[in-house]
């Protein structure tokens, strides 16, 4: 396999990432609902991990077994958080 | 037979075994590496929701914590990321100079942030709190960032060994170059989370 793929366009990733942090801030000090905050700031922090991946470390240029291997761990997290949650929720209710 | 071969071009990248491998083992390694490293912070950012959100009184962190401060060391990671690709792009330009300049200014964007999460530490721990002066709050943030800061201390000395060893490297080897640089990245990756699930939520 040879590395022919043409080289991403490394200063437009920079931009990308410099912008979505400043959207960060400004949605973190937004008078907005919590869930609607929290929503947004998770949503911008997976666009700029997924930049990272794709770009940065080649993802997107690379066989598809690096990526799978990639996405297990996010995968078993988001299942870590779903298996989690139920008992935080029970705490959650019974103490208020 | 194919080992022996190995061994006679102990440089050579050994051929994939099929179209779904990487073209590299190394490569390969480092991201398994990756991926079970990626599985310490999952659990540790899991654990840390799980008790954020059944805890209470929690406070609300940029009340706490120094939002600005760390928002500049999240700069400089990103900023330290960019120069690591450049390095590897320049050494496969076959340009030793550019290697050692990018990956320099690489290294010295990973110190930088070390120092500031020195003096960061230091704030909190003198005049905010400490490991268990505010309960889990404390305890889950020095252990995620402190643990996230130990890799960017590994990363640092990675990266410096790879700097030490730039004559090695060339357009048709670069390979290694490529790793440490998966390593950066991952730590960069790691550190937008954290900035986001511990700073600013």
């Amino acid at each position: 396999m040879d590395t022919a793929h043409e080289s991403p366009n490394y200063m437009a990733i920079f931009y990308w990432l410099f912008g979505l942090t400043v959207a960060e801030l400004a949605v973190a000090y937004m008078p907005i609902p919590k869930p609607l905050m929290v929503a947004g700031l998770v949503s911008l922090a997976i666009a700029k991990a997924a930049l990272v991946a794709m770009y940065f470390m080649h993802l997107k240029f690379e066989v598809r077994t690096l990526s799978l291997i990639a996405l297990t761990p996010p995968i078993l997290l988001v299942m870590f958080l779903i298996i989690t949650y139920p008992d935080t929720a029970f705490r959650l209710f019974t103490s208020h | 037979m194919s080992q022996a071969a190995a061994l006679d071009h102990p440089l050579q990248v050994e051929p994939a075994e099929s179209p779904l491998t990487p073209e590299s083992w190394g490569k390969l390694g480092m991201w398994l590496f990756l991926a079970g490293d990626a599985m310490s912070f999952g659990a540790l950012i899991a654990g840390y929701a799980a008790l954020r959100l059944g805890g209470e009184h929690w406070p609300v962190p940029s009340t706490v914590l120094g939002v600005p401060f760390t928002a500049v060391m999240t700069f400089l990671l990103i900023c330290s990321s960019v120069t690591m690709v450049k390095g590897l792009e320049a050494i496969k330009r076959n340009d030793r100079a550019g290697l050692r300049r990018f990956l320099g200014l690489t290294v010295l964007g990973g110190a930088c942030f070390l120092g500031m999460q020195a003096r960061e530490w230091t704030h909190l721990i003198g005049h905010v709190m400490t490991l268990t002066s505010k309960g889990l709050f404390g305890s889950t943030f020095f252990v995620l960032t402190g643990f996230h800061g130990f890799h960017v201390f590994s990363g640092v000395v990675y990266l410096s060994s790879i700097l030490g060893n730039a004559d090695a490297y060339s357009a048709d080897n670069h390979n290694a170059v490529e790793i440490a640089g998966l390593y950066w990245h991952f730590v960069d990756l790691v550190w937008i989370l954290i900035f986001t699930f511990v700073y600013l939520i």
